[in-house]
């Protein structure tokens, strides 16, 4: 145990839960764009496998990471407006719309990466940015400040997700359509287009939460999130409908996620014990939800489809 | 009339190596032997891709090898990391007529020992592993990959300037197991005073969690890295990217991280094929354990030649060979 608190693995610790809650952040931060206004998102998942594999991809076939990046973006918009039209346009139970939605990137995913990669070959993991001054003071600078861009993003859209929801016109729409869509809809602000916009968005950040994950290490495999987007889901649970409630959620997550990967790294968890230990961030997540449960309230209308004079 | 005579020696040979076919062979070879024209029916059910620059590939090679000289009819089935996906497969292959069934990889050896007694007439074989649970018709094979792993943690020990190296693996069994404990050893025997991190995934197939590992030894100061199994070319990207040092096994990586693979053990399965078909032909259909090593030439250090080894490094590493090779050193399984 000795070995673990040192300056330099606790340092590196740290940076590498940052670097592990990223996409949860991500994913989780979009979940609740789309749970603002009213939708439940069950496919995100799904979403984060498929922008993950067209992100590799394309990373693989043209050596580019931006290009894979915009292109995991591209097909989580995609995706998003598939989900949209199921829960919004045609209204189905949005849990089952999307459970298919999940099931669908995971099938799709595994099939395009069988049949037009086989052999898994890594592509270049995105290169650490050294911020200006910053990332040149001790221990702080090497935990936060020499990551990659889409971490920095992640942390910024934690404040700037906040400042849309409470300080724009277009928050107060998607709040509004999310706890009383009928009222909403009284005042002139549709409900239909708030939605599509939300999730799509929230899907697209879905798609770039998988672009991150798989940039992270730079390699793709069969159902390389291992559930992260349902983990995100339980995120916007925990972190009370709030971008900084995430956040802490998120870091929470990677911390743990880190710590155990540290210790099964110096021998510190037994082989013998490694898989349970790596149960261990959801348990924690899980105990966590169970603790915070009830005392905050959910959107009123989260999860339920809208129709006008119903 | 010179072309005459030829066509007509020709004949009557013919016609008396047949006569001598009809009636010799049937009365010495033993019970379910397979004539050595005869094409042999072989499938290969393998947990990776046939082309995953380890341990798939490493017996592909050596079945195409063999392919023609043996007169083998070769069906494979790839990626069957699901165990029990692999376990239909290997029912259905026995099945089928198959006179070999390669279930390659440790985690099928229970299937084998469930179907062996129901498929009698059938020959499997499994690796690496020693057991073939006391069957007739199941053969082991395994790897002394201990000894590759030595001589490339010699020269780890020998490369690294942090004096400190990490070692992933998949599952603490099989040539997975004893490779990292010989690369262990060889890294001791060189630099007493080296730390050698060791951790083991628990997948043979988890490429990101063996990637992760690896950037958590990058991150602890690590500046030689190495693994096992079909799980490391996640682990490889890391190594490419932070230009550390990789060494490789059961097949040449080098391709992967062409600046920063030092060399490669290499599996060379043909010799213990041979003498499984050759069994095989003869009538005896398992009950035996075959091994590959670096004295029976079924492994081999392969350097790369684009990455820039110090030639003491090299003379130290084939110095090391030759002694493992002549017996003079013993590397601990």
């Amino acid at each position: 145990m000795s070995a673990f608190f040192t300056y330099a693995i606790l340092t590196a610790t740290i940076a590498s839960a940052i670097q592990y809650a990223t996409p949860f952040l991500l994913a989780a931060l979009g979940e609740t764009l789309g749970q603002r206004s009213g939708v439940l998102n069950l496919g995100v998942d799904g979403i984060m496998l498929m922008g993950a594999f067209s992100c590799y991809y394309v990373a693989l076939q043209t050596g580019s990471d931006l290009l894979g990046i915009l292109v995991g973006i591209g097909v989580g918009a995609v995706l998003g407006l598939i989900t949209a039209f199921m829960s919004v346009t045609l209204r189905a139970q949005q849990g089952i719309s999307g459970i298919g939605v999940y099931i669908f990137g995971l099938g799709l995913s595994d099939l395009l990466f069988v049949r037009f990669v086989g052999t898994p070959l890594p592509v270049n993991p995105l290169p650490a940015v050294n911020i200006p001054l910053l990332s040149k003071i001790p221990a702080v600078g090497r935990m936060f400040f020499q990551q990659n861009l889409l971490i920095y993003l992640a942390f910024v859209l934690v404040p700037a997700l906040a400042f849309v929801l409470y300080h724009t016109n277009f928050g107060t729409k998607v709040l509004a359509v999310g706890e009383n869509p009928a009222a909403a809809d009284s005042v002139g602000i549709s409900v239909t287009r708030t939605r599509y916009v939300t999730v799509v968005l929230g899907c697209t950040m879905a798609g770039l939460a998988g672009a991150t994950l798989l940039l992270l290490d730079g390699i793709f495999q069969e159902n390389l999130t291992q559930s992260a987007g349902f983990i995100a889901v339980a995120l916007v649970y925990f972190g009370a409908w709030r971008p900084a409630g995430v956040m802490t959620g998120s870091l929470l997550y990677g911390v743990v996620t880190a710590v155990v990967l540290q210790w099964k790294s110096l021998g510190i968890i037994p082989t013998s014990a490694a898989d349970l230990a790596a149960t261990a961030p959801a348990v924690i997540t899980v105990l966590a939800l169970v603790a915070l449960a009830g005392r905050f309230k959910q959107p009123a209308a989260l999860g339920k489809p809208y129709v006008r004079g119903a | 009339m010179r072309t005459k005579s030829i066509w007509l020696r020709g004949l009557v040979t013919l016609a008396a190596a047949s006569a001598l076919v009809t009636t010799v062979p049937t009365s010495v070879a033993p019970a379910g032997a397979v004539s050595p024209t005869t094409t042999l029916k072989v499938a290969l059910v393998a947990p990776s891709a046939v082309n995953d620059l380890a341990f798939t590939q490493s017996m592909v090679a050596a079945l195409d090898s063999l392919k023609t000289s043996y007169h083998l009819q070769i069906s494979i089935s790839d990626n069957e990391y699901v165990v029990s996906d692999a376990a239909n497969l290997i029912r259905q292959y026995a099945a089928s007529g198959y006179n070999l069934v390669i279930a390659h990889g440790s985690q099928y050896g229970s299937i084998l020992q469930a179907l062996a007694p129901k498929f009698r007439k059938v020959s499997f074989a499994w690796g690496t592993a020693g057991s073939t649970f006391r069957q007739p018709n199941i053969y082991a094979y395994q790897a002394n990959s201990n000894e590759g792993g030595y001589v490339q943690g010699y020269m780890a020990g020998m490369l690294s300037k942090s004096h400190v190296i990490g070692v992933i693996g998949p599952i603490d069994v099989g040539d997975a197991q004893l490779y990292v404990d010989g690369f262990k050893a060889g890294v001791l025997a060189q630099d007493p005073k080296a730390t050698v991190h060791v951790s083991f995934t628990g997948s043979f197939s988890d490429v990101s969690l063996m990637a992760s590992a690896a950037k958590a030894y990058v991150a602890d100061g690590a500046d030689v890295l190495t693994g096992s199994s079909q799980s490391v070319v996640g682990a490889i990207g890391i190594a490419k990217a932070d230009k550390v040092a990789w060494f490789g096994t059961q097949w040449s990586q080098a391709s992967l991280a062409p600046s920063e693979v030092v060399s490669s053990q290499i599996y060379n399965w043909a010799p213990v094929l041979e003498q499984i078909i050759t069994g095989i032909r003869a009538g005896k259909l398992g009950g035996a354990t075959y091994t590959i090593s670096l004295g029976n030439n079924g492994e081999k250090i392969a350097f790369n030649p684009k990455y820039p080894l110090p030639a003491n490094v090299k003379a130290a590493a084939k110095k090391v060979i030759s002694e493992i090779v002549d017996g003079t050193l013993t590397v601990a399984q």
